[in-house]
């Protein structure tokens, strides 16, 4: 029966761990396991969930069990599935190994979206967002490229260095050279507009929103820490436009 | 422009969203509709009252409602919907416009602009956070019939 416990402690882990490295809520992760925990008759189970690391404890007996969280990137397909996971574990329609078992598939085999598709997709929502906000036609090709630039840049820069700041900021001043030199050559006719539009794939969206909702559901430190790396993030991109506007 | 026009971009845009941050194939039509009916809700709201605060709290209240409605639907997490929609209501011009004339040495320009990126912000807090309320309730008075009779 304790061989029973100990798999139940580690599915729920690896399901938190999974949920907080692909950018889900804090609270969501905490309810994610509370509600494994529960399915599997640990019913004492405290979590306690930064978006760093996870203490989890399964009952009085158990040890307590500490998993850091060491890179976090936006996987929403993924968020998914481990919740999928768990709703099946909690209507018992499958057992603890199975679930297990497809935690541990889901960590090794899942699959983003490959990066040339993304990059493309960083370019039409630049194209858009340069039209919505009031943009000529004209822009629309300086647009797509700086935008498609800028998003490659972040994200590989990201892959190979890890400082999120740095490639953002980099990525924010390819961008404003871009545009300010298809306009000297007369490619493009608004600096401003084609810079906003093309900086959009970088604004931390999903910061935002969790920082905010995590904050509603009383997780102070990771709402506030959320909030500080989306400010943080939100500056960078300014200090790159800013560099890059000062040439 | 035509609000047709607009209605076709934003779903682009948000749809674009949806595969920069991965979200599941299947969904990614639905995270489309989702930014749409939010930006059409805060550019006409934003055609009637031409004040940016109201305009994104009612474009932010509408986001995080149709993606509640979504994820009850698809019995998905709501961030999946939620996320590419907020995403064109964030003041990237105001803010823009404050960087730049913060370089340009204007500071009492760039003050004005800073504060209302920061109301701006603000009020998409709020719109969120109204909406989680009041599907939160919604929740809560549908069980309530249900069980009833």
């Amino acid at each position: 029966m304790t061989q029973d416990f100990e798999l139940a402690v580690e599915c729920c882990l690896l399901a938190g761990r999974l949920m907080m490295e692909s950018g889900a809520e804090t609270y969501r992760a905490e309810d994610t396991m509370d509600r494994m925990a529960i399915s599997q008759h640990l019913t004492q189970s405290q979590s306690f969930v930064t978006p760093t690391g996870i203490i989890f404890s399964g009952s009085n007996s158990l040890p307590t069990r500490l998993v850091r969280i060491s890179n976090r990137s936006t996987d929403l397909e993924r968020i998914a599935l481990v919740n999928n996971v768990s709703r099946k574990l909690v209507n018992k329609d499958i057992t603890l190994e199975e679930a297990y078992s497809e935690l541990v598939s889901i960590e090794n085999e899942h699959k983003t979206i490959p990066l040339w598709i993304q990059i493309v997709a960083a370019s039409i929502a630049s194209a858009s967002f340069l039209l919505l906000y009031g943009g000529t036609f004209k822009d629309v090709p300086t647009a797509l490229i700086a935008g498609g630039v800028g998003f490659s840049i972040s994200t590989l820069l990201e892959m190979k260095t890890r400082v999120k700041f740095f490639a953002e900021f980099l990525a924010a001043l390819c961008i404003c050279l871009i545009a300010i030199f298809s306009v000297t050559w007369g490619l493009g006719s608004d600096v401003d507009r084609i810079i906003i539009g093309s900086v959009m794939p970088l604004v931390p969206g999903l910061l935002i929103t969790n920082a905010v909702r995590d904050l509603m559901a009383g997780h102070f430190v990771s709402g506030v820490s959320k909030g500080a790396e989306a400010f943080l993030t939100a500056f960078a991109i300014g200090a790159g436009v800013a560099l890059g506007l000062s040439f | 422009m035509a609000y047709w026009m607009q209605g076709i971009l934003s779903f682009a845009a948000a749809a674009g969203f949806g595969i920069i941050f991965n979200a599941p194939r299947k969904l990614l039509f639905y995270c489309g509709i989702v930014g749409m009916t939010g930006w059409l809700v805060y550019s006409y709201i934003d055609d009637l009252s031409n004040d940016p605060a109201k305009s994104s709290f009612a474009g932010a209240f509408t986001v995080a409602f149709v993606a509640h409605l979504m994820a009850k639907r698809f019995k998905m997490p709501m961030i999946i919907f939620s996320v590419a929609g907020i995403i064109p209501l964030v003041p990237g011009g105001s803010a823009y416009n404050a960087m730049r004339n913060v370089i340009e040495k204007n500071y009492t320009v760039a003050m004005e602009y800073a504060s209302v990126a920061l109301i701006i912000s603000g009020s998409i807090a709020m719109g969120l956070v109204f909406a989680e309320i009041i599907t939160q309730l919604l929740v809560k008075v549908v069980g309530r019939l249900k069980v009833k009779p």
